[in-house]
Protein backbone atom coordinates (compact mmCIF):
# COMPACT_ATOMS: atom_id res chain seq x y z
CA UNK A 1 0.00 0.00 0.00
CA UNK A 2 1.50 3.51 -1.03
CA UNK A 3 1.75 6.06 1.88
CA UNK A 4 2.02 9.86 1.07
CA UNK A 5 4.47 11.46 3.17
CA UNK A 6 4.77 15.06 3.73
CA UNK A 7 7.72 16.98 4.43
CA UNK A 8 6.56 20.44 6.55
CA UNK A 9 7.28 23.21 9.19
CA UNK A 10 5.86 26.31 8.46
CA UNK A 11 9.06 28.11 9.17
CA UNK A 12 11.37 28.44 5.89
CA UNK A 13 15.01 27.40 5.66
CA UNK A 14 14.79 24.69 8.97
CA UNK A 15 15.66 21.40 6.73
CA UNK A 16 12.67 20.34 4.99
CA UNK A 17 14.01 20.21 1.24
CA UNK A 18 17.37 18.58 2.52
CA UNK A 19 15.30 16.42 4.42
CA UNK A 20 12.71 15.41 1.53
CA UNK A 21 16.02 14.32 -0.16
CA UNK A 22 17.47 12.78 2.03
CA UNK A 23 14.38 10.58 3.28
CA UNK A 24 13.44 10.12 -0.20
CA UNK A 25 16.99 8.32 -1.31
CA UNK A 26 16.97 6.38 2.27
CA UNK A 27 13.34 4.70 1.22
CA UNK A 28 14.38 4.06 -1.64
CA UNK A 29 18.06 2.53 -0.81
CA UNK A 30 15.55 0.11 1.31
CA UNK A 31 13.66 -0.89 -2.16
CA UNK A 32 11.15 0.79 -2.03
CA UNK A 33 9.55 2.78 -5.31
CA UNK A 34 9.72 6.44 -4.17
CA UNK A 35 8.66 9.73 -5.91
CA UNK A 36 10.08 12.95 -4.11
CA UNK A 37 7.82 15.49 -4.96
CA UNK A 38 8.42 19.51 -5.25
CA UNK A 39 5.29 21.82 -4.02
CA UNK A 40 7.50 24.76 -3.45
CA UNK A 41 5.93 26.49 -7.11
CA UNK A 42 7.93 29.79 -7.88
CA UNK A 43 11.07 28.57 -5.53
CA UNK A 44 11.40 25.23 -6.48
CA UNK A 45 15.16 23.26 -4.60
CA UNK A 46 14.97 19.90 -4.68
CA UNK A 47 15.92 19.56 -8.15
CA UNK A 48 19.39 20.88 -6.95
CA UNK A 49 19.59 19.11 -4.05
CA UNK A 50 18.89 15.99 -6.07
CA UNK A 51 21.35 17.31 -8.62
CA UNK A 52 18.58 17.02 -11.42
CA UNK A 53 18.21 20.84 -12.70
CA UNK A 54 19.37 20.00 -16.05
CA UNK A 55 16.81 17.36 -16.42
CA UNK A 56 13.72 19.17 -15.97
CA UNK A 57 11.27 19.38 -18.90
CA UNK A 58 7.32 19.17 -17.37
CA UNK A 59 6.89 20.07 -13.94
CA UNK A 60 4.05 19.79 -11.31
CA UNK A 61 2.09 22.29 -12.72
CA UNK A 62 2.43 21.12 -16.44
CA UNK A 63 1.24 17.84 -15.16
CA UNK A 64 -2.01 19.55 -12.93
CA UNK A 65 -3.02 21.57 -16.27
CA UNK A 66 -3.13 18.25 -18.18
CA UNK A 67 -0.25 19.55 -20.21
CA UNK A 68 2.03 16.82 -20.01
CA UNK A 69 1.62 13.06 -18.53
CA UNK A 70 3.37 12.23 -15.21
CA UNK A 71 5.91 9.63 -16.92
CA UNK A 72 6.74 12.83 -19.00
CA UNK A 73 7.31 14.71 -16.00
CA UNK A 74 9.14 12.23 -13.55
CA UNK A 75 12.57 12.00 -13.78
CA UNK A 76 14.55 9.04 -12.67
CA UNK A 77 17.35 9.57 -10.33
CA UNK A 78 20.88 8.55 -11.97
CA UNK A 79 21.92 6.77 -8.71
CA UNK A 80 18.88 4.93 -7.59
CA UNK A 81 16.85 3.40 -10.15
CA UNK A 82 13.89 3.31 -7.85
CA UNK A 83 13.90 6.68 -7.24
CA UNK A 84 11.88 9.69 -9.02
CA UNK A 85 11.82 13.04 -8.82
CA UNK A 86 8.76 15.77 -9.46
CA UNK A 87 9.71 18.97 -9.70
CA UNK A 88 7.66 21.94 -9.08
CA UNK A 89 7.61 24.96 -11.60
CA UNK A 90 10.19 27.98 -11.80
CA UNK A 91 8.28 30.55 -13.44
CA UNK A 92 4.47 29.55 -13.12
CA UNK A 93 2.03 31.40 -10.72
CA UNK A 94 1.54 28.64 -7.24
CA UNK A 95 -2.16 29.54 -8.34
CA UNK A 96 -2.18 27.20 -11.17
CA UNK A 97 -2.29 24.19 -8.85
CA UNK A 98 -5.65 23.64 -8.38
CA UNK A 99 -6.72 21.35 -5.09
CA UNK A 100 -8.44 18.50 -7.67
CA UNK A 101 -5.27 18.63 -10.07
CA UNK A 102 -3.50 17.86 -6.93
CA UNK A 103 -5.46 15.53 -5.67
CA UNK A 104 -5.83 13.45 -9.24
CA UNK A 105 -2.17 13.69 -9.68
CA UNK A 106 -1.72 11.90 -5.84
CA UNK A 107 -4.02 9.68 -7.10
CA UNK A 108 -2.06 8.63 -9.87
CA UNK A 109 1.25 8.54 -7.67
CA UNK A 110 -0.25 5.96 -5.64
CA UNK A 111 -0.54 3.53 -8.36
CA UNK A 112 2.71 3.40 -9.45
CA UNK A 113 4.85 4.06 -5.63
CA UNK A 114 5.32 2.85 -2.17
CA UNK A 115 6.32 6.23 -1.26
CA UNK A 116 5.39 9.82 -2.25
CA UNK A 117 7.18 12.52 -0.25
CA UNK A 118 5.87 15.62 -0.62
CA UNK A 119 8.40 18.67 0.01
CA UNK A 120 6.35 21.64 1.38
CA UNK A 121 6.92 25.29 0.28
CA UNK A 122 7.29 27.61 4.25
CA UNK A 123 4.42 29.34 5.38
CA UNK A 124 0.93 28.52 6.52
CA UNK A 125 -1.20 29.62 3.36
CA UNK A 126 -2.36 27.75 0.23
CA UNK A 127 0.68 26.21 -1.05
CA UNK A 128 1.46 24.61 2.42
CA UNK A 129 -2.02 23.40 2.41
CA UNK A 130 -2.13 21.99 -1.00
CA UNK A 131 1.17 19.92 0.11
CA UNK A 132 -0.12 18.54 3.68
CA UNK A 133 -3.67 17.81 2.01
CA UNK A 134 -3.72 14.28 0.55
CA UNK A 135 -1.27 13.20 3.16
CA UNK A 136 -1.45 9.74 5.36
CA UNK A 137 1.92 10.55 7.64
CA UNK A 138 2.83 14.16 8.42
CA UNK A 139 7.44 14.72 9.00
CA UNK A 140 7.47 18.26 11.02
CA UNK A 141 10.86 19.86 10.59
CA UNK A 142 11.94 21.58 13.45
CA UNK A 143 15.05 23.41 14.96
CA UNK A 144 15.66 23.65 18.19
CA UNK A 145 14.92 27.49 18.53
CA UNK A 146 11.92 29.22 19.29
CA UNK A 147 10.49 30.87 16.20
CA UNK A 148 11.06 27.27 14.87
CA UNK A 149 9.07 25.24 17.27
CA UNK A 150 6.03 28.00 17.37
CA UNK A 151 5.62 27.72 13.94
CA UNK A 152 6.00 23.58 14.24
CA UNK A 153 2.88 24.19 16.70
CA UNK A 154 0.90 25.70 14.01
CA UNK A 155 1.24 23.51 11.46
CA UNK A 156 0.58 20.55 13.81
CA UNK A 157 -2.78 21.95 14.09
CA UNK A 158 -3.69 22.54 10.78
CA UNK A 159 -2.22 19.03 9.67
CA UNK A 160 -4.97 17.85 12.84
CA UNK A 161 -7.55 19.88 10.98
CA UNK A 162 -7.36 20.68 7.35
CA UNK A 163 -5.88 17.61 5.88
CA UNK A 164 -8.26 15.20 3.80
CA UNK A 165 -7.57 12.41 6.26
CA UNK A 166 -8.45 14.87 9.05
CA UNK A 167 -11.91 16.00 7.25
CA UNK A 168 -12.34 12.47 7.19
CA UNK A 169 -12.29 11.99 11.09
CA UNK A 170 -9.19 10.03 10.93
CA UNK A 171 -6.25 10.68 12.70
CA UNK A 172 -2.81 12.11 11.06
CA UNK A 173 0.09 10.53 11.76
CA UNK A 174 3.11 13.42 12.70
CA UNK A 175 6.37 12.77 13.78
CA UNK A 176 8.46 15.40 14.79
CA UNK A 177 12.20 15.45 12.87
CA UNK A 178 14.57 17.83 14.61
CA UNK A 179 17.49 18.95 12.42
CA UNK A 180 20.44 20.90 12.90
CA UNK A 181 21.31 20.22 16.12
CA UNK A 182 24.27 21.53 17.77
CA UNK A 183 25.07 19.35 20.34
CA UNK A 184 27.61 21.47 21.69
CA UNK A 185 25.53 24.49 22.19
CA UNK A 186 22.71 22.05 23.78
CA UNK A 187 24.94 21.25 26.22
CA UNK A 188 25.62 24.66 27.40
CA UNK A 189 22.17 25.41 27.60
CA UNK A 190 22.22 27.84 25.19
CA UNK A 191 19.83 25.78 22.78
CA UNK A 192 16.60 24.09 23.51
CA UNK A 193 16.64 20.37 24.78
CA UNK A 194 15.28 17.27 22.62
CA UNK A 195 13.38 16.82 25.60
CA UNK A 196 11.99 20.17 25.85
CA UNK A 197 11.14 20.41 22.45
CA UNK A 198 9.08 17.04 22.78
CA UNK A 199 7.70 18.48 25.71
CA UNK A 200 6.12 21.17 23.80
CA UNK A 201 5.23 19.95 20.66
CA UNK A 202 3.91 16.28 21.92
CA UNK A 203 4.51 14.54 19.14
CA UNK A 204 6.86 11.39 18.62
CA UNK A 205 10.47 11.52 17.96
CA UNK A 206 11.16 10.44 14.44
CA UNK A 207 14.86 11.65 14.55
CA UNK A 208 17.71 14.28 15.39
CA UNK A 209 19.66 15.52 12.77
CA UNK A 210 23.29 17.13 13.52
CA UNK A 211 24.30 20.36 12.10
CA UNK A 212 27.04 19.29 9.88
CA UNK A 213 28.90 20.02 7.11
CA UNK A 214 27.89 16.78 4.88
CA UNK A 215 24.96 18.31 4.65
CA UNK A 216 26.30 21.21 3.09
CA UNK A 217 28.42 19.10 0.76
CA UNK A 218 25.96 17.45 -0.53
CA UNK A 219 23.59 20.11 -1.58
CA UNK A 220 27.04 21.21 -3.10
CA UNK A 221 27.58 18.35 -5.13
CA UNK A 222 23.59 17.50 -5.88
CA UNK A 223 23.36 14.69 -4.18
CA UNK A 224 20.69 13.34 -1.49
CA UNK A 225 23.87 13.10 1.63
CA UNK A 226 22.59 9.43 2.70
CA UNK A 227 23.71 8.49 -0.91
CA UNK A 228 27.04 10.96 -0.83
CA UNK A 229 28.49 10.48 2.46
CA UNK A 230 26.42 7.51 3.59
CA UNK A 231 28.63 7.14 7.26
CA UNK A 232 28.12 10.82 8.29
CA UNK A 233 26.19 11.52 11.09
CA UNK A 234 23.21 13.26 8.92
CA UNK A 235 23.45 10.55 6.99
CA UNK A 236 22.80 7.74 9.13
CA UNK A 237 20.31 9.67 11.49
CA UNK A 238 17.93 10.30 7.96
CA UNK A 239 18.74 6.42 7.33
CA UNK A 240 17.03 5.36 10.61
CA UNK A 241 14.31 8.05 10.71
CA UNK A 242 13.38 6.40 7.32
CA UNK A 243 13.77 3.25 8.86
CA UNK A 244 11.40 3.82 11.71
CA UNK A 245 8.72 5.32 9.18
CA UNK A 246 9.00 2.10 7.46
CA UNK A 247 8.24 0.61 10.78
CA UNK A 248 11.33 -0.64 11.89
CA UNK A 249 11.97 -0.12 15.71
CA UNK A 250 15.59 1.59 16.51
CA UNK A 251 17.23 3.09 19.11
CA UNK A 252 17.29 6.82 19.25
CA UNK A 253 20.63 8.31 19.69
CA UNK A 254 20.88 12.07 20.85
CA UNK A 255 24.40 13.47 18.92
CA UNK A 256 27.02 14.18 22.02
CA UNK A 257 29.49 17.00 21.68
CA UNK A 258 32.41 15.82 20.30
CA UNK A 259 34.00 17.43 22.95
CA UNK A 260 32.79 15.85 26.08
CA UNK A 261 34.94 12.92 25.75
CA UNK A 262 36.01 9.28 24.70
CA UNK A 263 32.68 7.81 26.40
CA UNK A 264 30.15 10.15 25.01
CA UNK A 265 31.99 10.45 21.29
CA UNK A 266 31.51 6.06 21.81
CA UNK A 267 28.32 5.54 23.16
CA UNK A 268 26.37 9.27 22.31
CA UNK A 269 23.23 9.30 24.62
CA UNK A 270 20.44 7.33 24.48
CA UNK A 271 17.28 9.08 24.51
CA UNK A 272 15.35 9.15 27.50
CA UNK B 1 30.71 41.06 35.86
CA UNK B 2 33.13 38.68 36.94
CA UNK B 3 35.98 36.39 35.40
CA UNK B 4 34.00 33.21 35.98
CA UNK B 5 30.96 34.50 34.13
CA UNK B 6 33.25 34.50 30.79
CA UNK B 7 33.89 31.50 31.07
CA UNK B 8 30.14 30.30 31.67
CA UNK B 9 28.12 30.86 29.17
CA UNK B 10 24.55 32.08 29.55
CA UNK B 11 21.86 29.26 29.86
CA UNK B 12 19.22 30.88 27.81
CA UNK B 13 17.69 27.60 26.89
CA UNK B 14 15.46 27.47 29.63
CA UNK B 15 14.09 30.84 29.17
CA UNK B 16 12.98 30.00 25.81
CA UNK B 17 11.11 26.52 27.10
CA UNK B 18 9.17 28.57 29.74
CA UNK B 19 8.21 31.67 27.03
CA UNK B 20 7.25 28.92 24.29
CA UNK B 21 5.41 26.63 26.69
CA UNK B 22 3.35 30.25 28.14
CA UNK B 23 2.71 31.76 24.14
CA UNK B 24 1.20 28.16 22.71
CA UNK B 25 -1.37 28.07 25.81
CA UNK B 26 -2.49 30.71 24.42
CA UNK B 27 -2.39 30.35 20.68
CA UNK B 28 -3.81 27.15 21.08
CA UNK B 29 -6.68 28.65 22.92
CA UNK B 30 -7.28 30.91 20.07
CA UNK B 31 -6.57 28.85 17.40
CA UNK B 32 -9.10 26.41 18.47
CA UNK B 33 -11.77 29.60 19.51
CA UNK B 34 -11.82 30.41 15.45
CA UNK B 35 -12.73 27.11 14.46
CA UNK B 36 -15.18 27.06 17.40
CA UNK B 37 -16.91 30.65 15.98
CA UNK B 38 -16.37 28.87 12.43
CA UNK B 39 -18.49 26.08 13.77
CA UNK B 40 -21.22 28.14 14.96
CA UNK B 41 -21.81 30.14 12.52
CA UNK B 42 -22.55 26.86 10.27
CA UNK B 43 -25.10 25.78 12.68
CA UNK B 44 -26.71 28.98 13.75
CA UNK B 45 -27.16 29.86 10.14
CA UNK B 46 -28.33 25.97 9.78
CA UNK B 47 -31.10 26.38 12.18
CA UNK B 48 -32.50 30.01 11.09
CA UNK B 49 -32.54 28.50 7.53
CA UNK B 50 -34.67 25.99 8.20
CA UNK B 51 -37.38 28.83 8.76
CA UNK B 52 -36.49 31.47 7.11
CA UNK B 53 -34.41 32.55 3.46
CA UNK B 54 -31.48 34.54 4.27
CA UNK B 55 -28.11 34.39 2.72
CA UNK B 56 -25.10 32.96 4.37
CA UNK B 57 -23.07 36.22 5.12
CA UNK B 58 -26.00 37.56 7.23
CA UNK B 59 -24.83 35.72 9.74
CA UNK B 60 -22.35 37.10 12.04
CA UNK B 61 -20.28 35.53 14.89
CA UNK B 62 -17.86 37.41 17.22
CA UNK B 63 -15.82 36.83 20.21
CA UNK B 64 -15.08 38.98 22.99
CA UNK B 65 -12.33 37.50 25.26
CA UNK B 66 -12.18 39.36 28.55
CA UNK B 67 -10.07 38.28 31.26
CA UNK B 68 -12.78 36.78 33.51
CA UNK B 69 -15.58 35.75 31.19
CA UNK B 70 -15.70 35.51 27.34
CA UNK B 71 -18.64 37.14 25.47
CA UNK B 72 -20.13 35.73 22.26
CA UNK B 73 -22.14 37.82 19.79
CA UNK B 74 -24.30 36.44 17.21
CA UNK B 75 -25.96 39.09 14.52
CA UNK B 76 -28.42 37.70 12.41
CA UNK B 77 -29.71 39.86 9.65
CA UNK B 78 -33.19 39.19 8.07
CA UNK B 79 -33.83 40.82 4.82
CA UNK B 80 -37.32 42.18 4.32
CA UNK B 81 -39.90 41.58 3.66
CA UNK B 82 -39.11 38.42 6.04
CA UNK B 83 -39.63 35.21 3.91
CA UNK B 84 -40.95 32.06 5.99
CA UNK B 85 -39.97 28.57 4.49
CA UNK B 86 -42.79 26.80 4.28
CA UNK B 87 -42.99 24.11 7.16
N1 LIG C 1 21.72 19.30 9.33
C1 LIG C 1 22.17 20.39 8.66
N2 LIG C 1 23.46 20.82 8.83
C2 LIG C 1 23.91 21.90 8.15
N3 LIG C 1 23.19 22.61 7.29
C3 LIG C 1 21.91 22.24 7.07
C4 LIG C 1 21.34 21.11 7.74
N4 LIG C 1 20.05 20.98 7.32
C5 LIG C 1 19.83 21.98 6.43
N5 LIG C 1 20.95 22.72 6.27
C6 LIG C 1 21.11 23.90 5.39
O1 LIG C 1 20.12 24.85 5.72
C7 LIG C 1 19.67 25.53 4.55
C8 LIG C 1 18.17 25.40 4.44
O2 LIG C 1 17.82 24.04 4.22
P1 LIG C 1 16.60 23.61 3.31
O3 LIG C 1 16.55 22.12 3.32
O4 LIG C 1 16.65 24.27 1.99
O5 LIG C 1 15.39 24.19 4.19
P2 LIG C 1 13.86 24.44 3.80
O6 LIG C 1 13.53 23.55 2.66
O7 LIG C 1 13.12 24.10 5.06
O8 LIG C 1 13.73 25.90 3.47
C9 LIG C 1 20.42 24.92 3.38
O9 LIG C 1 21.51 25.72 3.07
C10 LIG C 1 20.87 23.57 3.93
O10 LIG C 1 22.03 23.12 3.29
MG1 LIG D 1 12.68 24.06 0.76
Amino acid sequence: MSQVLVVTSGKGGVGKTTSTAAIGAALAMNGSRVAVVDFDVGLRNLDLVMGAERRVVYDLINVVQGEAKLQQALIRDKRLETLYLLPASQTRDKDALTSEGVARVMDDLRESFDWIVCDSPAGIERGALLAMRHADVAVVVTNPEVSSVRDSDRIIGMLDAKTAKAERGEYMEKHLLLTRYDAARAERGQMLKVEDVLEILSIPLLGIIPESEAVLNASNVGCPVTLTAADSAPARAYIDAARRLEGDVIPMMIPADKRVGFMGKLFGRRAA
Amino acid sequence: MTIFDFFRPTRSAPVARDRLQILLQHERVSAGASDLIAVLREEILEVISRHVEIPAEKVQVKMQRDEAISTLEVEIELPNPIRRRAA
